[in-house]
């Protein structure tokens, strides 16, 4: 099964970001293919550098990057949201006059497209959130 | 830009102000609307008062986008389903949304209401028959 996965809420926050990674995880090694992790709203909070959560509990962020590491796994942070809540890649970081960026490992900035492109070539697109 | 034609539902579940969901879905909507697929939209629990017309959020300080919603018609997007019961549950009409409306090309322009009011169980009829639902 060819899968695209969307995830709307933020980390810690709330429970559908750890099961949109577990779910994708579970794919993955299932044998399955997801050919995209679009992360909208509050998900792009997924995709910062600068978490640093207590030591006893899960990095949510690097075990995104280190997921898509292993498998080259699509992780893309929608551009109209990460610039509301402050997600910068170098691009970002020149085009909008900001002196940092934070985007973390395997993650990248792109549009809305993409998230309507995964819908048409996947064959399931999953959501996760409220 | 796309292969295939998929049937695209996008659901508004949600107010339209109070969170940021029924604006970013929005957002999606207008730029899908560029990938050519077959795109309905549903407005079912709070979601109907996306539609309501008269909205002025000035005292708020948010920006009013209902005023969005007029141009769907022009980005081809003229099916917008309203459940039912979703109104009455809220004690609200038809006669309580904005009237939109689109430019029929396949009936020499005529003039045509976008929104369709449906039943709860049309509408889980209507949603069955998709391929691509993205839920806000």
């Amino acid at each position: 099964m060819k899968f695209a996965i969307q995830v709307n809420e933020g980390p810690y926050q709330h429970q559908a970001t750890d099961s949109a990674y577990q779910f994708t995880k579970a794919a993955l090694e299932s044998g399955h293919e997801v050919m995209r992790v679009f992360f909208y709203h509050d998900g792009v909070n997924n995709g910062t550098k600068l978490t640093t959560p207590p030591q006893d509990d899960r990095n949510i962020v690097n075990r995104w990057s280190e997921l898509a590491k292993k498998y080259d796994l699509d992780m893309v942070v929608c551009v109209a949201a990460a610039q509301r809540r402050g997600i910068v890649d170098e691009g970002e970081m020149q085009r909008n006059g900001k002196d940092a960026e934070n985007i973390a490992d395997n993650f990248r900035i792109s549009g809305l497209g993409q998230l309507v492109e995964a819908g048409i070539q996947s064959e399931r697109l999953v959501v996760f959130g409220d | 830009m796309s292969e295939q034609i998929k049937k695209f539902m996008y659901l508004n579940r949600r107010a339209p102000y109070g969170t940021i969901y029924a604006w970013e879905s929005l957002e999606v909507v207008l730029i899908g609307a560029a990938f050519d697929q077959d795109v309905s939209l549903a407005f079912l629990d709070d979601g109907v008062y996306q539609l309501v017309k008269g909205q002025d959020t000035a005292e708020v300080d948010m920006k009013n986008f209902s005023p969005t919603y007029q141009a769907l018609g022009d980005y081809d997007v003229t099916k917008l389903f309203v459940e039912k019961e979703s109104l009455e549950e809220r004690g609200l009409t038809l006669d309580d949304l904005m009237p939109l409306t689109y430019e029929d090309e396949d009936d020499d322009w005529a003039e045509k209401d976008s929104i369709k009011v449906v039943s709860r169980a049309e509408l889980a009829d209507i949603m069955e028959e998709q391929d691509v639902m993205f839920s806000f």
